[in-house]
């Protein structure tokens, strides 16, 4: 099962090496792992997405508390969540597919963020499996070049432990 | 005596802070001090008497301010030495170690010590050396990045970049240390910042937001494991090194007595309980009991407490304890269903859960199993041929006698270790002092020297193998120089015998590569400038021991035994706990 888990650490240098280091020591693998700065200045939020049973999950969550430096871990699993993963790529079209192409990224409600003579860079976010469906369905033109930031994550609702608007988006 | 260096502007607190003050109590001023000086105040506000090192050139300004220390300094052979030391210290009084090393080769020899505490949560502060902060990065002398190296070894570890950082960091390290589940902590200084002075008093408040140990049980999990414990017809109680480090041992012997429950003991919780009690079984696992592992396979309720299911204990995991409800108390959940589903989790400090579910646990005749018990025990006692060559059981047999089953008692890594655990006799916790997780050959001496600075008044003995003292039989120097009465009794059997044994059983006695012959190890001792002795026959043994005991400084009896001696009962690697094979010693009917 996919798990989305959230981990809010200490803004330290070495956290993201110390949790990188823990998951390789232990054999865990992560689809991704991503971290950012949050709305207090000493703490960041790393977001991890794993797949596993349940016990190897339960294993990661608590190792990831074991971490010092690492202060809350929340696996979403079972919440009621958002989750986006933002994505650019850039996409072969030549002018006669523009229009297509254009419709596409309309259709999933991203937006055209570059155009050159033979391509297109498109920006979308959304939930993986949307990112996914887009890709699939942009493959026949030519993905050029792709780059995801990986899955971040936050319960939906008045969770206190953020200060952002809940997006409402899907 | 040589005197202090004058040039020092500083006023540093001399001969008022000879005894270790009670930790925090004093009010401590570190206005305009060095961090030198805030490293080796906050030292001595920790309560810290000793500390196990080796300088260089880093460490200058720290070696300067700890000259004429009240702190002792115990100057080591090799850096490996001073962390074994600090851990043989640790786990002999309870209290955290301290070892120190320069930058780059101080500090990867450090790092065998440091796993090695880390597997068996031990309290260690390592301070290491670190090259200036404007040289980090730039492959400069002596350069190591210590952060990286140690950090899958150790507890938690800190690279202090800032002298206003370094009293909180230092009582960080020494909280994270001691707390919790215990375990190694290194704090990597560099130079410059042990040079750096402050402009005012630094911050104390410690800042660790994502630490926060669980110390007190929680109540209905507790009732819970008590009723399942009442309602078992056949419980076992499996108790590991967290009850040692959690001082938990009388409450967990209350509780045997009382609930009439058969105990059993890791490596590393020896003396947990009294041997000699009737219901414990001693050691089980891969080299436990037959008592010890038949009773984990029948039993329909199995209590571990301060243990993590370890390979070497559990054997076969999918057949480990097959009929069993599984409680488990630890402090670290983590450890909990990591290897083994657990019906009902404890989480907490054992000592608080014990005292807690010693009132709720009823006395209840379990006869019929306590019978069972009885007779694996008589059935199957752990025993040995005392014929021919002297046998190494009988020398650990022997200094178990000698020494009322009182001593603290270091070992290495193979089969000495085993039969140590097996035939010392354990009556008191702290007694072993042995590497159970890493398995570090190498340990019992240094090991041994540092339990015998934490309590010079026991008789503090390494019971080592040939291979693992040739590792740091260096160390005894160390000894000698600081009239340290540490006693170190070699089972010489020619072999890594451990490994022979392996390549005997598994590999048709293809001895590859493990043939270990030892100098005159009386004579070396003797050039170290111990006192030694050698044994080969069995009638020297006991005058041989006596005169180990009766000598005040380190002594080295070398004992030339029995080469091919196993270590029996064994389960397989990868075997299960119920396919014990006895060897020579018979078997299981
Ligand atoms: C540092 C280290 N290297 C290698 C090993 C692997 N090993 C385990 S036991 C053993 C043999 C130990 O020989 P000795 O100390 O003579 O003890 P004996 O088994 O003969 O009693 C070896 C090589 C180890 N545990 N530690
Ligand atoms: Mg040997």
């Amino acid at each position: 099962m996919r798990h989305v888990i959230s981990a809010l650490v200490q803004n330290q240098p070495g956290v993201l090496a110390q949790v990188a280091g823990m998951f390789a020591a232990r054999g865990f693998n992560i689809d991704s792992l991503v971290v950012g700065r949050t709305e207090n200045p000493d703490l960041s939020r790393m977001t991890i997405v794993a797949v596993g049973d349940d016990r190897v999950l339960e294993q990661v969550r608590k190792q990831l508390a074991k971490v010092i430096p690492v202060v809350k871990v929340r696996d979403f699993s079972g919440l009621s969540y958002v989750e986006r993963d933002l994505m650019l790529v850039k996409i072969g079209a030549p002018a006669e597919k523009r229009p297509e192409l254009a419709q596409l990224v309309e259709l999933f409600r991203g937006s055209v963020v570059d155009v050159a003579r033979a391509t297109m860079t498109v920006q979308l976010s959304g939930t993986e499996d949307k990112l996914e469906a887009f890709i699939d369905l942009v493959r026949p033109y030519g993905i050029v070049e792709l780059a995801r930031t990986g899955t971040i994550a936050m319960q939906r609702g008045q969770q206190k432990h953020t200060r952002e608007k809940n997006d409402s988006d899907e | 005596m040589p005197r202090k260096t004058p040039g020092k502007n500083t006023q540093k607190p001399k001969a008022s802070a000879a005894k270790p003050a009670a930790r925090g109590k004093r009010t401590l001023s570190l206005a305009h001090c060095s961090g030198a000086e805030v490293f080796h105040r906050m030292l001595q506000d920790e309560g810290v008497e000793v500390m196990f090192g080796y300088p260089g050139g880093v460490l200058l300004p720290i070696f300067d301010e700890i000259y004429q220390s009240p702190i002792r300094f115990i100057l080591t052979r090799h850096e490996q030495g001073a962390a074994h030391m600090a851990d043989g210290y640790a786990r002999s009084t309870g209290r955290v170690g301290v070892c120190l090393a320069t930058s780059g080769p101080g500090a990867t020899n450090l790092v065998t010590g440091l796993a090695t505490a880390n597997m068996d949560s031990i309290p260690l502060v390592a301070i290491t050396g670190q090259v200036r902060t404007s040289l980090i990065g730039n492959d400069a002398f002596q350069e190591a990045d210590v952060s990286g190296l140690t950090r899958p070894i150790t507890k938690h570890n800190f690279l202090v970049k800032d002298v206003k950082d370094l009293a909180r960091v230092l009582r960080e390290a020494f909280h994270i240390a001691r707390t919790g589940r215990p375990g190694p902590v290194v704090v990597d200084i560099p130079v410059d910042v042990t040079v750096n002075r402050l402009d005012g008093e630094p911050s104390l408040a410690m800042n660790l937001p994502g630490y926060k140990p669980l110390l007190t049980g929680h109540m209905p999990q507790i009732r819970a494991a008590a009723e399942a414990i009442n309602a078992s017809q056949r419980p076992v109680l499996y108790v590991g090194g967290g009850v040692i480090l959690a001082n938990a041992c009388d409450a967990l012997r209350r509780i045997v007595a009382k609930g009439r429950l058969p105990v059993t003991t890791t490596l590393l919780a020896m003396g947990a309980v009294d041997e000699s009690d009737a219901l414990s079984l001693q050691m089980l696992g891969m080299h436990g009991t037959v008592a010890a592992n038949r009773a984990v396979q029948n039993c329909d309720c199995l209590v571990a407490i301060g243990a993590r299911f370890d390979d070497r204990v559990t054997g076969k995991v999918a057949t480990f304890a097959p009929h069993a409800k599984v409680i488990h108390v630890d402090v670290d959940p983590a450890s909990i269903a990591k290897n083994v589903p657990v019906d009902i989790p404890v989480v907490g400090d054992a000592a608080d859960i014990l005292g807690k579910l010693l009132p709720l646990i009823r006395t209840v005749d379990r006869s019929p199993w306590l019978a069972q018990v009885a007779e694996w025990k008589k059935k199957f006692p752990l025993r040995y041929a005392a014929q021919g060559k002297i046998k190494p059981q009988e020398m650990i047999a022997a200094i178990g006698a000698a020494t009322d089953h009182n001593a603290i008692i270091s070992t290495g890594v193979g089969q000495h270790q085993m039969w140590t655990a097996q035939f010392y006799g354990w009556r008191r916790p702290r007694q072993i002092i042995t590497s159970g997780g890493l398995g570090t050959m190498g340990f019992g001496v240094p090991a041994a020297i540092g339990a015998k600075i934490g309590n010079p008044k026991s008789t503090v003995i390494d019971i080592d193998g040939d291979g693992s003292f040739s590792m740091t039989m260096v160390e005894i120097i160390t000894a000698v120089h600081n009239d340290v009465g540490a006693k170190f009794v070699v089972l010489d059997n020619e072999y890594l015998g451990m490994v022979r044994q392996w390549q005997e059983l598994f590999y048709g006695k293809r001895y590859s590569h493990v043939v270990h012959r030892c100098p005159d190890l009386a004579a070396v001792a003797r050039g170290f400038g111990a006192q030694a002795a050698t044994v080969s026959e069995r009638t020297e043994i006991a005058g041989a021991i006596d005169e180990m005991l009766a000598c005040d400084g380190p002594f080295v009896l070398h004992a030339k035994v029995d080469p091919e001696e196993n270590v029996f009962p064994m389960v397989p690697a990868g075997k299960s706990l119920d396919e014990m094979e006895l060897g020579e010693l018979g078997t299981l009917a």
